[in-house]
């Protein structure tokens, strides 16, 4: 194994790790803000 | 309580820097597999963070069996959704791992394959909930969770009681681990708990505002569409704003 060639993998571990967590943050964003609409349309 | 998820969120920022400044700098090099072993530092706190919500899952979900408790319900939703999140980050981050120190990405090794049953569970809990409009779906989806944390004590002891490619556990089975390492490793399992903790509770926030503008929105339709039409809309209870 060629420890230099590796680090790439590791970028990438915590990339993907951050990645996942920040698409999962921004879909509760998203429903939040859609459910602010449907509340607001409630009021009309 | 409001103030109280602005401070953790500071806290598990605080936490997660420091953990990942110990993960990269701090923690000792691995002889054989170099700073690819760093991936451990967050695949393994993923690991055991998923665990702990689908074990909350469970409780949840035996609650909402018993007492048909709505809030348990809830809990056992966002537990499962959460869940879910950091068993991805565990099957994404382990082929990752493996592809240099194996030379593979995947292999249908006991550990691995059930970890993947595990995540097809809860990902057929979290659809099921998604998308089945019977009433009954809270009760099914309570059942499905029991088995599905079945397979979480599978997943854990497969590599004790069975060969396996995957490296022996660190605490307990046998293995052995540098102090140093332990220390981080554990680090970053507090620091992933407490991240998990404001996701979840972000997410059962949301839970019960999702609930709250459903049933204003019944309401609705039944004033729109009864009896009701003498009754100002404003009477509909929709003052609250989540909690």
């Amino acid at each position: 194994m060629n420890p230099a060639g590796s680090i790439k993998f590791l970028y990438a571990a915590y990339i993907a790790t951050w990645l996942i967590h920040g698409l999962y943050i921004g879909s509760l964003i998203r429903r939040y803000s859609r459910l602010r609409e449907r509340k607001k349309d409630l009021g009309k | 309580m409001k103030r109280a998820f602005p401070i953790l969120a500071a806290v598990t920022a605080l936490l997660l820097a420091y953990a990942f400044y110990e993960a990269i700098w701090v923690a000792p090099m691995e002889r054989t597999m170099g700073d690819v072993q760093r991936i451990f530092y967050y695949h393994v706190p993923s690991a055991w963070t998923a665990f702990l919500l689908f074990f909350v899952n469970l409780i949840a979900s035996v609650i909402y069996l018993v007492r048909r408790n709505a809030k348990a319900d809830a809990v056992a939703l966002v537990t499962g959704e959460v869940g879910v999140v950091f068993c991805t980050v565990v099957l994404v981050t382990g082929p990752i791992w493996a592809r240099p120190v194996w030379g593979i990405w995947w292999t249908w090794d006991i550990r691995l394959t059930t970890t993947l049953v595990l995540w097809l569970i809860y990902v057929s809990y979290l659809v099921l909930r998604r998308f089945s409009e019977s009433s009954q779906t809270p009760k099914l989806a309570a059942v499905l969770a029991i088995f599905g944390a079945l397979d979480v004590p599978l997943v854990y002891f497969s590599i004790w009681f069975f060969r396996t490619q995957h490296p022996q556990p660190v605490i307990g089975g046998g293995g052995s681990i540098d102090p140093r390492m332990l220390h981080v490793l554990l680090l970053n399992w507090l620091a992933f708990s407490c991240f998990a903790l404001l996701v979840s509770w972000a997410r059962y926030r949301l839970e019960m505002f999702k609930r709250e503008v459903e049933e204003a929105e019944a309401l609705e339709s039944l004033l729109v569409a009864g009896s009701g039409a003498q009754i100002s809309k404003t009477q509909i209870p929709l003052s609250r704003e989540p909690q």
